[in-house]
């Protein structure tokens, strides 16, 4: 084992020393990585990707769209974000700045009894950028590739299957969205690009892969995906371990087009650090008889908002949302989902199950609309909050919009408390207090964690446990 | 033994119990009987450390000789004691054999100490479902979430099945009768009655009624009134109950 840890940190300084190498650059091109945003830096971004010219176009319109649009103000506080102090722009090489021992105790502590590997604490805390997945998961990879599947970084995507982008990229989420579209369509980089062929089944999720692919992790990382007719896939972002960043603000973009009688399942298992804003922006698009499902479970950061969302285009298409929040001390989780029914015989399904403590703060905020043409829409939502202490906070804003009056719309929303009562009865079977009230969480969440892949759901239910601790008041 | 001496409680500020004492051997079954309202399921809970019942300083609760006043819940379990409730509580999401296994666990890693190992799953499985012939319940509880949904009959039996693996030293059945036909009735204090013997357990039941009585064959009987114990006896005091009413024993 030390043997290893020795092996590591040799490789570490290996790659500090080509770092200060790259470091030593013309004036220039170091003034591309200070703090701040402006015209020049999403230039200087386009650039160095060497991107097409439509590309930087698009940013660059984005950006002005980032600067003419107020804060949203209807939601989380966001008044802690300083647009000057954040860096748009981090070569992955630069991301090994961060030395092992500025990572904060709580975030090792939690790794220890997690049982996370040492090589994948290093790039979870952003001490390692790269991981090498392809030996680990090079079978995976090629299983896909056999099957004609494209998965690559977004970057590398842009430069290979320009026709794919000039489709859908911006067009599911355009640049006018919202302020953090905006600002994640002026200066993204980094994220998944995903293209599953018609009729092309992906049998095992594409988590492992993901889980600690260095590019997946970016602040401002753009996804597309588009599962072609007839298809079907799985994809698994993040994991239940804490990632430490330094960088105080996530904003990412996902798209995704489910095509004819496609079916596509989008998981994500976030812990980000406590002092992130993570403010991210989801939709699909689901076509004919297609189905579009969201699984997101937000455990960490300081304030997240989001609300990923199924646009049901043509008849037959479904979408489902289910969705698990954890608000710990100082926390505010505002999330939900939208569903947007624009065509007839379609149905949606929410599920969004919160939990807080400790004066967190969890929000359920959804949207449910239906367009006068879209007739026999079937839509419930069901919203369950869990209190764990008199000063934890949740509301629910469950908005309805409903222009066809012939739909079946379901709303269901219940607050519950840790009950004394429940706690008695497990601790007379010899629970202790905080295992008791671990119990009672993961039985609560337990319609979310059963859809979970198997290491995602021990390490999540393990994850609460450690959340629980002392936690009961 | 669990000696029960002086025991004055309050609940919500108000006087429950106002100075209960009782001698309870291993092995022996003992019958607690008394009015609504008289205290019976308070004594219940403050056995087994509810926290909304405030015990008395004077007051001592003790398990073959050592003293459980200031346990928590779980402590007091792992000392051997169980309590059956009379209202088993719900707990969704949590499958029961899952529950079964993390209590047995719990409690048999503290009673046994650094040579515990834990039963495989398959294992604890191969054992939970022997017990449960002797309560005539279905395997297919094993998979339902704890207490949620189980008929009044269901969760007790659910309880007594708690206490046959668990191996508690001193079980307390409070009103685990009620709700129960005539012929689960049969089959739980049978099954009481056979683990009490088989683990030498003590139990307290309480009980309105002398039908339980009548397969656990308590050797003590005290009637509960206003707070104190105010008559105890053989069977026959029971059957006095039985016929006469609270009021003129």
């Amino acid at each position: 084992m030390s043997k290893n840890l020795n092996d590591q940190e040799r490789q570490l300084k290996n790659s500090k020393t080509e770092y200060k190498e790259g470091f030593h650059m013309p004036d220039s091109s170091t003034n591309k990585f200070k703090m701040g945003l402006n015209e020049e830096v999403v230039r200087n971004i386009s650039k160095l990707k060497n991107e097409p010219k439509w590309m930087l176009d698009f940013r660059l319109k984005s950006y002005g769209i980032f600067m003419d649009m107020k804060m949203p103000d209807w939601g989380a506080d966001l008044s802690g974000i300083d647009f000057d102090k954040i860096h748009y722009y981090v070569k992955p090489s630069d991301k090994q700045e961060v030395s092992w021992n500025d990572v904060p105790d709580d975030v090792k502590t939690t790794f220890d009894r997690l049982g996370v590997p040492q090589a994948e604490r290093e790039f979870l805390s952003g001490v390692k950028a790269q991981y090498d997945s392809e030996v680990v998961y090079g079978s995976l990879i090629k299983e896909m590739s056999d099957k004609g599947v494209i998965f690559l970084g977004t970057d590398e995507a842009l430069k290979k299957y320009p026709q794919y982008f000039e489709e859908y990229f911006g067009k599911i989420i355009t640049s006018a969205d919202n302020k953090f579209a905006a600002l994640n369509s002026a200066v993204w980089s980094g994220g998944s690009f995903i293209y599953i062929p018609k009729g092309v089944s992906i049998t095992k999720p594409l988590q492992a892969y993901f889980r600690i692919n260095a590019a997946n992790m970016g602040q401002f990382e753009r996804t597309l995906i588009i599962a072609d007719e007839g298809s079907y896939g799985h994809y698994v972002e993040g994991c239940s371990a804490p990632v430490y960043t330094s960088n105080s603000l996530h904003s990412a973009v996902v798209e995704i087009a489910v095509k004819k009688g496609a079916r596509f399942r989008y998981t994500t298992i976030q812990n980000w650090y406590s002092n992130v804003y993570n403010l991210v922006t989801k939709r699909a698009y689901a076509y004919k008889d297609a189905t579009m499902e969201w699984i997101d479970g937000n455990i960490g950061s300081k304030v997240t908002m989001k609300y990923p969302s199924v646009y049901l285009m043509e008849e037959g298409a479904r979408g489902e949302v289910l969705s698990l929040a954890f608000a710990g001390e100082g926390q505010h989780q505002d999330t939900g989902a939208k569903m947007v029914h624009l065509a007839p015989n379609t149905s949606s399904n929410i599920i969004s199950k919160s939990i807080s403590k400790k004066s967190g703060r969890a929000t359920y905020r959804g949207l449910v609309k239906v367009v006068k043409k879209a007739t026999n829409v079937k839509s419930s939502v069901v919203c369950d909050a869990l209190l764990l202490d008199p000063e934890s906070r949740t509301d629910t804003y469950p908005f309805m919009k409903i222009d066809n009056k012939n739909v079946k719309i379901g709303h269901e929303a219940s607050v519950s408390r840790v009950g004394v009562e429940q706690l008695f009865y497990l601790m007379s079977r010899g629970l202790s207090e905080d295992s008791a009230a671990a119990l009672i969480v993961n039985g609560f969440i337990e319609p979310i964690i059963k859809e979970l892949p198997m290491e995602y759901a021990l390490e999540l239910n393990r994850l609460i446990e450690l959340e629980m601790e002392g936690s009961v008041g | 033994m669990l000696e029960i001496k002086n025991l004055k409680v309050k609940r919500d500020g108000k006087e429950i119990l106002k100075g209960v004492n009782l001698l309870i051997n291993r092995g022996e079954v003992h019958a607690l009987m008394g009015p609504n309202g008289s205290g019976k399921s308070t004594l219940a809970a403050s056995l087994m450390g509810h926290p909304d019942i405030k015990v008395d300083d004077v007051s001592k609760i003790l398990i073959d000789g050592v003293n459980i006043n200031e346990m928590s819940p779980d402590q007091r379990a792992k000392a051997g004691l169980f309590l059956a409730f009379q209202y088993p509580i719900e707990i969704p999401g949590v499958p029961f054999l899952e529950f079964l296994r993390i209590s047995y666990n719990s409690i048999m890693k503290d009673r046994i100490g650094e040579a515990f190992r834990p039963l495989s799953p398959y294992k604890f499985k191969q054992m939970a479902q022997e017990k449960m012939k002797l309560l005539k319940m279905d395997e297919s509880f094993l998979y339902r979430n704890l207490n949620e949904g189980f008929s009044g009959g269901e969760k007790k039996k659910a309880e007594i099945l708690q206490m046959s693996i668990l191996e508690p030293k001193y079980a307390i059945l409070d009103e685990t009768d009620s709700g129960l036909d005539v012929t689960a009735l049969k089959i739980v204090a049978i099954g009481a009655k056979k683990l009490s013997e088989e683990f030498n357990i003590g139990i307290l039941v309480i009980t309105h009624y002398k039908r339980i009585l009548e397969y656990l064959e308590p050797s003590h009987v005290h009637l509960l009134n206003d707070g104190i114990i105010q008559k105890s006896g053989g069977y026959e005091l029971a059957c006095d109950l039985d016929k006469k009413g609270y009021e003129d024993v």
